[in-house]
């Protein structure tokens, strides 16, 4: 029987984020 | 670190440095909550004793949920360390560009509202329009300041800035041909008390502001309280028929109805319900930040309503969309697959470092609620920022500068608050607004919990 169902993993967006083009928890672009 | 509740008969699971979201059963939930800090045999037999015999539950149903849990911390999804902190400080450090400008046109308003952090929109100084030569400065200034970013911003606000319209609209076409020269892309950004909406606002607006912000407490009786006009005489007779003008002329283009509550209208979520029923879909209702000495400041005796307020509005918000007839709320927007990445999330809104705010003589601050306050003046659009040693303090303010969220499941999604808030409420932008705090926590609960019901129900 599943007991947990998971529902953007923040620790991945170390090495590909911090762009700035987003607007000033924005879609990302 | 994890963060659990229950809400509207979900049992929520929250890994704070992932971001992962799970939904689990009773079983799950309490096993999740004892993994950490107690052996696997004496879990096995504390969930045997509590769920045993009721759910029909066995030895090996609960060593199973256990593996499922081990292969989520395995996975990254659970218990997940927060190795975020250094980021923190190194992003600051190195982040020197400017995207965004809050361009006060009008230190004047032709509404007198009692609640006014910005003293009627004087800010506590002398009634002003910002010149044409001013507004083409500030815009050359943050093009010059802008570095490769491509996307930039410029807001509209006040007092009220259709008082200086004419300016507004040269203003936004000066930035129109520069940023064809330059390659970048500008966003502009109306916020409007209403009064003065004609056609000509209405269709300028909707070809160029890719935002209008329209100000409205809701029910008549409580928005005609606080938001009256010289004369004394509530505003709303004369406003709600020219939003509705407004929205259903902007098609599908972004706006959001924007209201403020306090202690006197602690029910706000009957003044959301009314903006929906005016058939507005894009809400936002903000608590009251002012003096606790005013009369309509909130108590701390008002939390717990408004704790039930809010879940009040996520259930409603949930019926409604089932019934095809739903509506957004500012702080229940979450976009969990493709939100912002952990560097925004720890950085928040940029004040006094990506954004400022200029004032109608050029002045620059840290953003539109230090406006008036000189020690928070920065420089002015001229000569850039000559105060550094403010700016430098506004670097770090993050999710990481107070020691006091260390340990809050919450600091990823508030990126430590909101420092204008923060220096209202304690004198110190590094300050904690502890009510705030609250209040937010309690949305963000809501917000993750309607995520969830989406996802269960079908209805994303």
């Amino acid at each position: 029987m599943n007991r947990i169902k998971t529902i953007r993993d923040l620790k991945e967006s170390v090495q590909h984020g911090g762009c700035g083009e987003c607007q000033t928890a924005q879609p990302c672009e | 670190m994890v963060h659990q509740y229950q809400l509207n008969g979900y049992n929520i699971v929250l890994d704070t440095c992932s971001g992962s979201i799970h939904c689990v059963d009773e079983v799950a939930y309490d096993i999740i909550a004892l993994y950490p800090n107690m052996p696997e045999e004496q879990i096995v037999s504390e969930i045997l004793e509590k769920f045993g015999e009721k759910e029909q539950i066995t030895e090996q149903d609960v060593r199973e949920c256990i593996q499922d849990v081990k292969a989520l911390e395995a996975a990254g999804k659970l218990y997940t360390e927060d190795t975020f902190q250094p980021l923190a400080f190194d992003f600051k450090a190195k982040n020197t560009v400017i995207k965004a400008l809050c361009l006060h046109v009008a230190h004047t308003c032709n509404l007198n509202c009692s609640y006014c952090f910005a003293s009627q929109g004087k800010y506590q100084g002398e009634r002003a329009l910002m010149s044409l030569e001013v507004g083409k400065q500030a815009i050359d200034f943050l093009i010059a300041h802008s570095g490769s970013r491509t996307n930039l911003e410029v807001d509209f606000f006040g007092g009220e800035p259709l008082m200086n319209w004419d300016v507004v609209k040269q203003i936004v076409a000066y930035a129109r041909e520069q940023e064809k020269i330059h390659h970048k892309n500008f966003r502009f950004t109306l916020t409007t008390n209403g009064i003065l909406i004609d056609d000509d606002v209405i269709e300028f607006s909707n070809r160029e502001m890719s935002n209008v912000v329209l100000s409205l407490d809701g029910r008549k009786e409580v928005h005609d309280h606080l938001r009256k006009n010289y004369a004394g005489e509530g505003s709303y007779d004369s406003i709600v028929p020219k939003f509705q003008e407004f929205v259903k002329a902007r098609g599908d283009k972004s706006y959001y109805i924007r209201g403020t509550f306090t202690h006197n209208n602690t029910d706000f979520t009957n003044d959301i319900f009314h903006m929906a029923d005016l058939g507005f879909t894009e809400l936002s209702m903000e608590p009251v930040v002012c003096a606790p000495s005013d009369p309509y400041a909130l108590t701390k005796e008002d939390l717990p309503v408004l704790f039930e307020q809010y879940e009040i509005l996520a259930k409603e918000m949930l019926k409604r969309e089932k019934e095809g007839r739903g509506f957004t709320f500012y702080h229940y927007m979450l976009d969990l697959t493709h939100g912002p990445c952990i560097y925004k999330r720890i950085s928040g809104c940029g004040s006094g470092t990506e954004y400022m705010a200029v004032t109608p003589w050029g002045d620059l601050y840290p953003c539109h609620q230090f406006v008036g306050d000189e020690g928070y003046r920065l420089g002015d659009i001229w000569e850039g920022v000559t105060n550094t040693e403010v700016q430098n303090d506004f670097k770090y303010c993050n999710a990481y500068a107070r020691k006091e969220c260390a340990d809050c499941w919450a600091k990823l999604y508030c990126s430590g608050g909101c420092a204008a808030n923060a220096y209202h409420a304690t004198g110190n932008i590094r300050g904690i607004y502890e009510y705030g705090c609250e209040l937010f926590k309690k949305r963000i609960e809501c917000a993750i919990m309607l995520k969830v019901a989406e996802s269960e129900e079908g209805l994303s």
